[in-house]
């Protein structure tokens, strides 16, 4: 049965391919200059690597290599719970190893193997060359790499956070005096950012980097699934990076954001966290479901039935999941309807995870299902996970939840969900996928006994755990008395958590076993229909040989002859003339070619800029300040050059034929280029981050009959309200700096852009004046701290936007910026836009909120 | 299917062997419990169903021909088993479960006895009301009377703990700065476990407690004696040991009444040789248990806010021992 392919409805010039292909001579030419172009670098340089198909495989590895660390550091907990009042672990080292396999698991695994997968996957899934920035994803991988060595290691130092993965202050405040949450907080609020710019990336690439003709209605699932994953991303992890700092701030300085003896709550951060923590757990579902998306229609040798439902399904579950935040809070004694309220929220995201359920199966009776390794674990996962929906649509019932919520039940539900609906989907992805990267199939039979033990070891682990729970077992404990009824099930579970790592074991071993004599798997060994299956095994650097013209969702199924024709480099841009790396930009909705993108190439910038930002929060750690300071600045240096130096606009070249009789332009300003969008998804999770500010202002109103509180000063309303006014004129001047240099009016560009500058000091100098001259005390109480974090966060955007004014002026001065060429300015005025935004905001709520509360 | 018979097998063979236990939701002692238990028993059956009815499904996919499969088949499994089928039964379900909610979170009624109890690193500590309004004050063992509804005013004032008994019914967290309640019913005469289920910090493992259920005349009995002095030393062991007790400063954190040891910090120690367990359920209350609490505090309760009196010989931790085990 074929499904719709929408190809009959939209009137365009169907592109064929060369119909001769090139000369074999003029062919190998064409690969020596692509061979040259997309070398990986040799030695200490290969480091400097910028390639997705390279970054994508160092960041499978560390993430993979992330997840056995924190899975060994289950078995331990497995060890110490064998036996009641086992002494084999100190409670310390107990809350420490709990805490920090949560918090790898999920930030230091879950999140980051998406980003891998997508890293390596997505530019091949959408006949692309590489992702929009290259450098960018290796930045990310660089931070993500950092970032996760020094929570790891703070383990072997007695130094690890022991606050659980969910850092619930008080206890992470006033009682844990240690480096361990100062540790958590910062490292993890490095990771998000960089999480944050992957997802930009991710979202930038499926929108703008997919094959001409390859329509919105034609994405991969996999591809709409990252989509989707990546959005929940941008808005889901701000909360949690801003909670993050307000507990710094509160560790750091004694801001009582969370401290009810200075008007705080703690009740503020699970809030917080929970708006993010509830999302990820979909965040890293999606993704992980979606190759099972990819692998279903593969084996059953059929299109995917329902693909629209499947689309409108996960973008249902992404916008339902940030709804149900408050189902990990049923215990804090909120008020009945709000309890009802998410309790309805949280079992209705069970019907579009259905939904995507169910049209797996419907593609399987669609077609007939070839037995293979990859379907076997897909199988798995479903029986597994389904397993684990009906618990979670247990537990979302508020009065079973009372007695569930904070048991082992939890534990078994959430392992069900997690394991069945992730670890196993990414088996099924790995043996799927692997000849992609390496040319070499795994080997079935060891799929299989892996298969068996982990299937068997997870069930015997994990399904116990939910009677544990019922008869009494609370999470989080070191150490458990005899004879209270769990003694046998969680030998039990012991038991089967070392199967479980056996099959894991015997994974990683079929992955890193030499290969070298076996036979590389032929081209598209399982006879699948999308893109990424074009590529040659062993894949080469550069991807895609020439870029299809695309009309199916199943290329290679529908389209008769796709795989020589791409090889033969018959499509677009089968060469590299310049030696410069290059892709096509479409447009968002019908894929039309809009540009030739020039990509950087390999540097070690990417990381060295991870290398100092990173500076920036681990010395933030230990409270050095000025190392961490000096780091922020050469960080900040380093990021200027870094796009400087970006190839954007250094090329006298204005267009170029891209082959088949199309010509592109190679510079593209405003909202067709793909940084106008990065900018302005990047602005979208700023603010988010931003509106969780001001939602805690109203938090805090609203649990305070009096807010702001009546002796306390405000702000005035004289300082802030003049800051609005000169970052407002600040801004105006940007935007008419933008159209000055548009007009070729070179005087009048540095003439306004000089006075936004001053303009723009004296807005942030005076919003700083409000709370100092009227001296609000940040430590005395909760209302000047937030006041103060306000007006701190909106004057760093402002002092960022001086800094893009003053990198503008520089452009322009050295002819990198012209009246055509002028990215720069562009993208500043619309991250201008939100900073001004931001601004009247700030000024809003602390001048003009308590003149009406 | 023969995988899912034998999923049903491991299924009961783990769910019958019993639930019952002290410190268990299935075996229930209260109203509370009892409905959640009799909701989860039907979501267990439910979801057996459902699970099976899925798995069944997905076998039948597999093995499906294509040849016989048509649009309207896909449209049946999508829209019907995807959409339609969750929609209705997650309505029942959420109409049959929050029908029980305002039960669950309704105050006592007006008059009931209200017990307040504050979460402590890592100890619970319990106050009664009595007639002469002065309170008792107790700590790790709160007594009941069977069949009245008890209202529990849960405070803290340093980390946020959960309190929880799990045969009497839900749980509720404790949070500085926000007073919490909860309402419970027991209908069964017994002794039975709470434990905190908040994650609260080193010992949060150890931080129980002993409910004794009883009848309105022994709870009655009980709590009158709880109100008294404490009893007075009678030979000479126990007169050794509460000089001991008071010359090492221990009174600066426990109260002792009739005593001049009135410390607030630490738990009521007046009648703590009648409880039956100590250290938050860590250790039974028997005399050498005690010993080796007071002088190893930390060691055997990691974190624990009590120093060791390690620097006390071993007659005299065995006078304090005897003579805190007298104070029954």
């Amino acid at each position: 049965m074929r499904t719709d392919q929408g190809s009959q409805d939209v009137p365009q010039p169907d592109v064929e391919p060369l119909s001769v292909a090139p000369s074999p001579e003029v062919r190998q030419a064409q690969e020596a200059r692509l061979m040259q172009t997309w070398e990986t670098p040799r030695g200490w340089r290969y480091w400097s690597s910028v390639n997705n198909s390279d970054v994508g495989i160092w960041y499978t590895a560390t993430a993979f290599i992330f997840f056995l660390f924190a899975g060994v550091l289950a078995l331990l907990m497995r060890i110490q719970l064998a036996v009641p009042n086992n002494t084999f672990m100190t409670a310390d080292t107990y809350n420490q190893t709990f805490t920090v396999h949560g918090s790898v698991m999920m930030f230091l695994f879950a999140i980051p193997i998406f980003e891998a997968i997508a890293v390596l996957l997505l530019p091949q899934m959408l006949g692309a060359r590489d992702l929009p920035f290259p450098r960018l994803s290796a930045f990310g991988y660089w931070c993500y790499l950092m970032g996760g060595v020094f929570l790891c290691g703070s383990i072997f130092f007695n130094a690890a956070p022991s606050g659980g993965w969910f850092m619930y202050p008080p206890l992470t405040s006033r009682y844990q005096p240690g480096i361990g949450a100062d540790i958590w907080l910062l490292g993890f609020s490095f990771i998000e950012v960089a999480a944050i710019a992957a997802a930009v990336e991710m979202i930038v690439g499926t929108l703008k980097c997919r094959p001409p003709g390859m329509r919105i209605n034609l994405i991969p699932l996999y591809a709409w699934y990252v989509l989707v994953a990546a959005a929940m991303i941008l808005f889901a992890f701000p909360p949690l990076i801003v909670g993050s700092l307000m507990l710094e701030l509160e560790r750091a300085f004694g801001w009582p954001f969370f401290d009810p003896r200075g008007g705080g709550d703690p009740l503020l951060w699970q809030h917080l966290f929970w708006l993010f923590g509830h999302p990820e757990v979909y965040v890293v579902f999606l993704p992980s479901i979606a190759l099972i998306a990819m692998i279903v229609p593969t084996f059953a040798r059929t299109p995917i039935v329902g693909y629209g439902w499947v689309v409108l399904a996960a973008v249902g579950t992404g916008f339902l999941s940030f709804g149900l935040w408050v189902h990990h809070m049923f215990t804090t004694g909120l008020p009945g309807v709000s309890l009802g309220l998410f309790s309805a929220a949280s079992e209705a995201v069970a019907i579009p995870t259905g939904v995507q359920i169910f049209c797996f199966f419907a593609t399987l009776a669609a077609g007939r299902v070839t037995r293979s390794v990859p379907m076997l674990y897909a199988l798995g996962s479903l029986m597994i996970f389904v397993l684990g929906g009906l618990t979670g649509v247990m537990v979302a019932l508020v009065p079973f939840d009372f007695q569930a919520h904070d048991s082992y039940f939890i534990v078994g539900h959430l392992h069900y969900v997690m394991i069945g609906g992730v670890i196993f989907p990414m088996l099924a992805g790995l043996y799927y996928f692997f000849p992609l990267f390496d040319g070499k199939k795994l080997n079935d039979r060891l799929g299989k006994i892996a298969f068996w033990l982990t299937f068997i070891g997870f069930n015997i682990t994990f399904l116990p755990m939910h009677l544990t729970g019922l008869r009494g077992m609370p999470r989080r404990v070191f150490t458990y008395q005899a004879n209270q009824g769990f003694d046998e099930l969680n030998l039990i579970s012991t038991i089967g958590s070392f199967i479980l790592a056996a099959g894991i074991a015997v994974v990683m071993w079929d992955v890193i076993r030499p290969k070298g004599k076996e036979p590389n798997s032929p081209q598209n060994p399982w006879g699948a229909g999308t893109l990424e299956w074009l590529q040659e095994m062993p894949g080469k650097p550069w991807g895609m040989r020439s870029i299809p013209e695309i009309d199916s969702r199943y290329p290679l199924w529908d389209q008769p002859n796709l795989q020589r024709d791409v090889d033969e480099g018959r499509f677009y841009l089968p060469d590299a003339e310049e030696g410069l790396r290059e892709t096509l930009v479409t447009s968002v909705i019908d894929a039309k070619p809009q540009q030739l993108l020039r990509l950087p190439g390999s540097s070690f910038v990417p990381l060295l800029s991870a290398l100092t930002t990173g500076g920036f929060f681990i010395f933030g750690t230990y409270h050095w300040w000025w190392p961490a300071i000096l780091s922020l600045i050469v960080a900040t240096g380093l990021i200027c050059y870094w796009l400087w130096t970006g190839p954007a606009g250094t090329e006298a070249q204005e267009t170029k034929d891209v082959g088949l009789g199309l010509t592109l332009p190679i510079y593209v300003s405003g909202p067709g280029s793909i940084s106008w969008w990065a900018m302005f998804i990047t602005m979208l999770a700023d603010f988010t981050a931003f509106v969780s500010l001001i939602f805690g202002y109203f938090f805090f109103w609203t649990i305070h009959p009096d807010f702001p509180p009546d002796p306390l000063q405000g702000p005035g309303v004289f300082w802030p309200v003049l800051g609005c006014g000169f970052v407002l004129a600040s801004w105006a001047l940007t935007i008419l700096s933008r159209h000055w240099n548009r007009t070729r009016n070179a005087t009048s560009f540095y003439l306004v852009l000089g006075t936004a500058i001053g303009l723009a000091i004296a807005g942030g100098a005076a919003l700083i004046a409000g709370p100092w001259v009227t001296g609000m005390d940040p430590s005395r109480h909760v209302y000047p701290a937030t006041v103060w974090l306000l007006v701190i966060w909106t004057v760093c955007h402002v002092a960022i936007g001086i800094i893009m004014h003053v990198y503008c002026l520089a452009r322009k001065i050295v002819g990198r910026m012209t009246a055509r060429q002028d990215i720069d300015i562009v993208n500043v005025t619309l991250y201008w836009h939100f900073a001004v935004l931001t601004t009247v905001m700030t000024v809003a709520v602390i001048a003009g909120f308590p003149l009406v509360s | 299917m023969r995988s899912a018979i034998w999923w049903c097998f491991l299924l009961s063979f783990l769910i019958l062997p019993g639930c019952s236990g002290i410190q268990s939701a299935l075996d229930p002692a209260g109203r509370e419990a009892e409905r959640i238990a009799m909701l989860f028993w039907w979501m267990v059956g439910g979801t057996a169903v459902i699970w099976t009815a899925v798995m069944a499904l997905g076998y039948d996919c597999v093995r499906a021909r294509p040849e016989s499969f048509t649009q309207r088949h896909a449209d049946l499994i999508i829209i019907g088993g995807g959409a339609v089928v969750p929609t209705v039964v997650l309505a029942v379900l959420l109409i049959f479960g929050l029908a029980m909610l305002p039960g669950l979170v309704a105050p006592a009624p007006p008059g009931s006895l209200t017990i307040v109890v504050d979460g402590e690193l890592w100890w619970w500590r319990i106050r009664y009301p009595t007639s002469e309004g002065q309170g008792v004050s107790l700590a790790n063992e709160i007594h009941l009377p069977v069949n009245e509804t008890v209202e529990f005013q849960l405070e803290t004032d340093n980390v946020i703990h959960s309190f929880w008994i799990p045969a009497l019914g839900g749980k509720m967290d404790m949070l500085p700065g926000r007073g919490t309640r909860l309402a419970l019913t027991p209908t069964r005469i017994g002794v039975f476990r709470g434990v905190c289920a908040e994650y609260c910090g080193d010992s949060h493992a150890l931080m129980t407690f002993d409910v004794v259920v009883e009848s309105r005349a022994n709870f009655d009995r009980w709590l009158a004696h709880q109100s008294e002095s404490a009893a007075e030393p009678t030979d000479e062991l126990t007169t050794r040991g509460q000089q001991i007790f008071l010359a090492n400063g221990c009174g600066a954190c426990h109260s002792v009444r009739g005593t001049r040891a009135t410390g607030v910090v630490g738990p009521d120690l007046t009648h703590v040789g009648s409880r039956l367990n100590i250290a938050a359920g860590t250790f039974a209350c028997e005399p050498a248990q005690l010993e080796r609490w007071i002088a190893l505090t930390d060691e055997v309760k990691p974190g624990s806010r009590m120093p060791r009196f390690s620097m006390l010989k071993p007659d005299e931790l065995q006078a304090v021992a005897a003579y805190l085990k007298g104070l029954k």
